[in-house]
């Protein structure tokens, strides 16, 4: 344990710096540069952390049934673990999409929340990939809870188009999507840097999870007293 | 040891399914439609008005329509169809102040219910934002939240 910590990869290094220095520069940008929005004022400014944890939930996501897929083809743990991480990762993303989502509604529709196709799909994909995490704890076997979270995985990823269009789908309260036509240059920007940034902390985020996984497993295969 | 696992993933699956099922339909299923709008509500008036169950309408607030009372906190407007002014409309009735962004010309979906003489008591008021993203107009104050467009 002590040992790992102390190796820690330089690329890892790397993706943290360059992920905390646009979502510094990115949040800088969203706050001070921007301006505020016509309608909305400052409170539309929330748009980027909400919008980039939605978009990067989805990505973890889709890394979750890509290395679902590669573990039941090949049975190599490592995909497992990428897998696992990948869906924790998301999750938090997803619950974090949920709540800025939540707090931009209230002063723009006046509610928290309603039962809207976008929103009501958001939340089905949260319990979804909650379920993958305990369906994990559900398994003691490595092997079989690395089957049965694989062939999951993948079954929850249905959840993802419908999430990512059904605000355009569906009758909804949520907006359809923006595209780079209807949000003005000053507001892409920071939005487009905060996505990056994003990106860049959600795969450090799985690569140290990764690690500890791979941690557990090394302490796994040691079996517990019965 | 492979049964009890077995078993559990199978509760496991059972109790994720049904949760599942719940949320989507105690909720989601009868909002497969998430609004009408006041045309498709007027076709199936006879379905609808009068009764106990509550609808959402959406919308756009008719421009020229709106009236709020703020001694008694009553707020009268039209929703429609679309912007043109003879879309089809209903008349919405509703109690409180509405979010700060309501104005005329906006989207909004109101929940409620629809009476026998075809005014709709709403209570609940929701406004929707467009998906456009503008700077404020150039020696023009800012319109939006902060400022009232409704004046108690």
């Amino acid at each position: 344990m002590s040992a790992e910590s102390t190796k820690r990869p330089l690329g890892q290094w790397l993706v943290l710096g360059t992920g905390v220095t646009l979502l510094g520069l990115g949040e800088y940008l969203g706050l001070f540069w921007a301006p505020p929005e016509m309608a909305m004022g400052d409170v539309m400014r929330i748009i980027y952390v909400h919008v980039p944890s939605g978009w990067l939930a989805l990505v973890a996501f889709l890394s979750t049934a890509i290395f679902s897929g590669l573990y039941l083809r090949t049975k190599t743990p490592r995909y497992d673990h990428i897998a696992d991480a990948s869906a924790k990762t998301g999750t938090v993303f997803n619950a974090m999409s949920l709540a800025t989502g939540m707090i931009w509604a209230k002063p723009t529709w006046g509610v928290w929340w309603s039962w809207d196709p976008r929103l009501s799909f958001t939340l089905i994909m949260f319990l979804l990939y909650v379920a993958y995490s305990a369906l994990r704890r559900f398994v003691d076997d490595t092997e079989s809870r690395a089957r049965w979270a694989a062939v999951y995985g993948i079954f929850a990823s249905v959840s993802l188009p419908l999430v990512y269009y059904s605000a355009n789908w569906f009758r909804s309260l949520h907006q359809p999507h923006s595209t780079p036509q209807t949000v003005d240059a000053s507001m892409k920007l920071p939005l487009r840097i905060n996505a990056f940034a994003f990106l860049f902390l959600m795969i450090w985020f799985i690569w140290r999870r990764y690690e500890l996984l791979r941690a557990d497993a090394a302490h796994e295969s040691t079996p517990p007293p019965a | 040891m492979e049964n009890r696992t077995r078993w559990l993933v199978g509760v496991a699956i059972v109790l994720m399914l049904g949760s599942l099922a719940y949320v989507s339909w105690g909720n989601l299923g009868d909002n497969l439609v998430y609004y009408w709008t006041p045309g498709e509500t007027l076709a199936k008036q006879e379905k609808v008005a009068g009764k106990a169950s509550t609808v959402r309408l959406g919308g756009i607030v008719q421009a020229g329509s709106m009236k709020w009372d703020a001694e008694k906190l009553e707020l009268r407007f039209r929703v429609a169809d679309s912007p043109e002014p003879n879309a089809p409309s209903i008349l919405v009735d509703s109690k409180g102040a509405p979010p700060a962004m309501f104005k005329e010309g906006i989207g909004v979906v109101v929940e409620g219910k629809l009476a026998s003489d075809l005014v709709f008591h709403s209570d609940r008021v929701m406004v929707n934002h467009s998906n456009e993203y503008k700077p404020p107009e150039h020696g023009k104050a800012e319109s939006g939240y902060g400022s009232k467009s409704v004046q108690k």
